[in-house]
C-alpha cells in the first residue's frame, strides 16, 4: 500500500470513531441529572420562565433532533454556553488552553530530557547498578498518583526548602502577566522581554512541570530501555562491533537513532497520560487551565463545559493517534501492509 | 510450576505477600485497627507520629493508621469489583465479535473504538458525573474503560483460535458454536486474562483513588485513600506531613504489588510478551 492510500484509509477509520464519540457525549450530558434549564433560570424563577427556556434551549424536542442540533452547533464552532461563567464555553476555552499547554509542553521538555538519556543508558549500562535504579523508578513511578508526588513536592520544595512558590496558579498575584500574544506566559515574556514575569512564571512552573514530568517519565523510560535492548542485540550491531567500528559511534549513532523510531508510537499512550495528569495536577497547583476547568463543571454538573471537554479531549486525542500512526507508517514502511 | 517461579523471585514473593497483608488487614478491618476510624479525639487533633498514633492524627483527631486500614477495604472492594466486572463483559463480547464475525464484530468494534478515543482517566470522570458518584458508579465507570481491553483481547485470540485444527476438529465431531467457544476456545485464552486483570488491579486503584482526590469517587464519610489524600492536601503547606504521605504510600505500594506480580505473571503465563510494555 503507498502512503497516499494508507493515508486516506486512516483518515476513513476516523470518521465513525468521530461520530462515536459524538453520540457518547451527548449520552453523558443527557444522563445529567437535573434539568439545564431550571440551572439556568435560576432558585426564583416560575414555572412559565423555566419552560420558556426549556423552549429556547431546545429541550422539548426529540432526542434525536436534540442531538442533531448538538452536532451541526458543533460543526458550526457552537460549543454551547457555561451556566457557572455565563460566557460561550469556546471563550472560556480560548483562556485556559494556553495555561494547559504550557504545563504539558514544560512537562514534556522535563520527561524526554531526563526520561530518553536515562532509558539508553540503562540498555547500555545494563545490569548495573544504573539500570537496576532506573528500572525501579520505571516501576514506582507509574504506581505513584501524581496528585501525591505533586503535594510530596510542595512539601518539599516550597515548605521545607522554600525553594517554590505556593502552589497558587501560573505567576505570582503581585507580578502583572506578560502582553498576551501565545497565551503561555513563558513565551510572551521573553518575546516581549519582561523578565520579571518571566522569573516568576518560570518559578510557578517548576513543581507542577516536575510533577507531570516525573508520571510521563517511567513509561518513556521503559520504552527507550526496551527498543535500545533489542537494537543492540540486532545483526547490523553485532555487524558494526564486529567490523570495528568505535562502540560509542555504534551506540549513540546508529543504534539510537533507530531506537527512538518506536518512541514514537508511545506519544499516544504519552498523550492520554498527560491529559488525565493535567486535570488532577492543574488541581493541585490552582492551576488555571482546561483540566481545572473540567473538574469545576463536572462537580457542578455544567452541561456545556463538560460535553465541550469531552469532545475536545476525544478529538486531539484521536488526532494525535492518527499522526503518531502516519508518521510510524512514514518511518517504517511495514506497518502500512497490516 | 508456575506457582514456583512466581514465589522464587524475591520481588514477586514480596509484592505477593504485601497483596496478602493488605487484603487481610482490609477484610478484618474492625478487629486489626486499633481505634474506631470514625472516633474523634478533641484532645489530639493534627498531632504527628507517635507510639499512640504510629501514622498521627487528622483534624478532628481520628487515628489515621485505623483510617487507612478501613479505606483499604473500599479501595481494594471498588477496584476488584470493576475488574472483575470489565472481564466478564468484554470477554463475552470478545467472543461475540471473534467468533460470530461479520456485522455483529463490525459494530462491536466500532463502539470499542469509540470507547477508546477517550483517555480512560476523563472517560471515567465524566461517567461519574453523569450517574452521580455513588459507589456502584464508581465500579461501573471504570469498568467501561477496562471492557475495551478484553474485548480486543478475546477477539483477536479467538480470530486465530478459529482457524486452528483442534476447533476444525470439535466442529467435524459436531460440537455447537457455543460449546466450542466456551469449551475449546476460551480455555486457551485464560492466561492471559489472567496477566490482563491483575496489571487491570493496579489501574483501577489509582483511578478510584485519583477521581475520589478530584471529588468525584468515593465521598466522605467514607473514607478511601485518594479522598484521604485530598483531605490532608490543604495542610502540606502547613507542614503537617503523615496526612497526605501515608495514603499516598498505601496507594503505591498496593498498585506496585499488583504491577508487579502481574509482571511476573505475563512472563510465566505468556512469553511471547516478555519485555512489552
Amino acid at each position: 500500500m503507498g502512503f497516499g492510500r494508507y493515508l486516506l484509509h486512516r483518515l476513513l477509520l476516523v470518521v465513525p470513531t468521530l461520530v462515536g464519540v459524538t453520540l457518547i457525549s451527548f449520552v453523558l450530558v443527557y444522563l445529567l441529572p437535573g434539568n439545564p434549564a431550571l440551572v439556568k433560570a435560576g432558585a426564583l424563577a416560575t414555572p412559565e420562565v423555566v419552560q420558556d427556556i426549556e423552549r429556547q434551549m431546545g429541550l422539548h424536542r426529540p432526542v434525536h433532533v436534540q442531538y442533531w442540533r448538538y452536532v451541526t452547533g458543533l460543526l458550526r464552532g457552537d460549543l454551547g454556553e457555561s451556566s457557572s461563567t455565563g460566557r460561550p464555553v469556546l471563550e472560556d476555552f480560548r483562556q485556559r488552553v494556553p495555561a494547559t499547554l504550557e504545563l504539558t509542553l514544560a512537562s514534556l521538555v522535563v520527561a524526554a530530557l531526563v526520561g530518553i538519556p536515562l532509558g539508553v543508558l540503562s540498555a547500555v549500562h545494563r545490569d548495573t547498578l544504573l539500570d537496576h535504579g532506573s528500572r525501579l523508578l520505571g516501576v514506582g513511578g507509574v504506581a505513584m498518583p501524581s496528585f501525591w508526588t505533586g503535594l510530596l513536592l510542595i512539601y518539599v520544595g516550597f515548605y521545607l526548602l522554600d525553594l517554590a512558590p505556593a502552589p497558587l496558579g501560573r505567576i505570582a498575584a503581585d507580578v502583572p502577566p506578560p502582553t498576551r500574544i501565545s497565551g503561555l506566559y513563558v513565551v510572551d515574556a521573553v518575546v516581549t522581554g519582561n523578565l520579571s514575569a518571566l522569573g516568576s512564571a518560570l518559578h510557578h512552573l517548576m513543581l507542577p512541570a516536575l510533577t507531570l514530568g516525573f508520571a510521563v517519565m517511567a513509561p518513556l523510560t521503559r520504552m527507550v530501555r526496551a527498543t535500545m535492548l533489542e537494537i543492540l542485540e540486532s545483526d547490523y550491531v553485532k555487524a558494526a562491533w564486529a567490523a570495528g567500528l568505535p562502540r560509542r559511534r555504534v551506540v549513540y549513532g546508529d543504534a539510537l537513532r533507530n531506537a527512538l523510531i518506536p518512541v514514537i508510537t508511545l506519544f499516544g499512550v504519552i498523550f492520554g497520560f498527560l491529559m488525565a495528569g493535567n486535570v488532577v495536577v492543574e488541581l493541585v497547583f490552582a492551576w488555571p487551565g482546561l483540566g481545572h476547568y473540567a473538574v469545576t463543571s463536572l462537580v457542578t454538573k455544567d452541561p456545556g463545559p463538560i460535553q465541550s471537554f469531552v469532545v475536545f479531549v476525544a478529538v486531539m486525542y484521536v488526532f494525535v493517534n492518527l499522526v503518531v500512526d502516519l508518521l510510524y507508517g512514514l518511518a517504517d514502511p511495514r506497518i502500512r501492509l497490516r | 510450576m508456575g506457582w514456583r517461579r512466581l514465589t522464587r523471585n524475591p520481588l514477586s514473593f514480596a509484592a505477593l505477600c504485601a497483596i496478602v497483608v493488605i487484603a487481610a488487614a482490609a477484610v478484618l478491618a474492625p478487629w486489626v485497627a486499633p481505634y474506631d476510624p470514625d472516633e474523634p479525639d478533641a484532645e489530639r487533633t493534627l498531632s504527628s507520629v507517635s507510639w499512640r498514633h504510629p501514622l498521627g492524627t487528622d483534624e478532628y483527631g481520628r487515628d489515621q493508621l485505623s483510617r487507612l486500614i478501613h479505606a483499604g477495604r473500599i479501595d481494594l472492594l471498588v477496584a476488584l469489583s470493576a475488574t472483575v466486572l470489565a472481564l466478564t463483559v468484554g470477554t463475552s463480547l470478545g467472543m461475540l465479535a471473534g467468533y460470530r464475525g461479520g456485522w455483529v464484530d463490525q459494530i462491536l468494534m466500532r463502539v470499542i473504538d469509540a470507547v477508546m478515543a477517550f483517555p480512560a482517566f476523563m472517560l471515567a470522570m465524566a461517567i461519574t458525573a453523569a450517574l452521580g458518584n455513588a459507589t456502584v458508579n464508581v465500579v461501573a465507570a471504570i469498568a467501561i474503560t477496562h471492557v475495551p481491553i478484553y474485548t480486543r483481547l478475546i477477539r483477536g485470540e479467538m480470530l486465530k483460535a478459529r482457524e486452528t485444527e483442534y476447533a476444525d476438529a470439535a466442529r467435524t465431531v459436531g460440537n455447537r458454536p457455543h460449546q466450542i467457544v466456551l469449551h475449546h476456545l476460551l480455555p486457551n485464552c485464560v492466561p492471559p486474562l489472567i496477566v490482563q486483570a491483575t496489571l487491570a488491579m493496579g489501574f483501577a486503584i489509582l483511578t478510584v483513588a485519583a477521581l475520589s482526590f478530584i471529588g468525584l469517587g468515593i465521598q466522605p464519610p467514607q473514607s478511601e485513600w485518594g479522598q484521604m489524600t485530598a483531605e490532608g492536601a490543604g495542610y502540606v503547606v502547613s507542614g503537617e506531613w503523615w496526612l497526605v504521605l501515608f495514603p499516598g504510600v498505601a496507594i503505591m505500594v498496593t498498585v506496585l504489588a499488583f504491577n508487579l506480580v502481574g509482571d511476573t505473571l505475563r512472563d510465566i503465563l505468556d512469553p511471547r510478551m516478555r519485555g512489552m510494555r
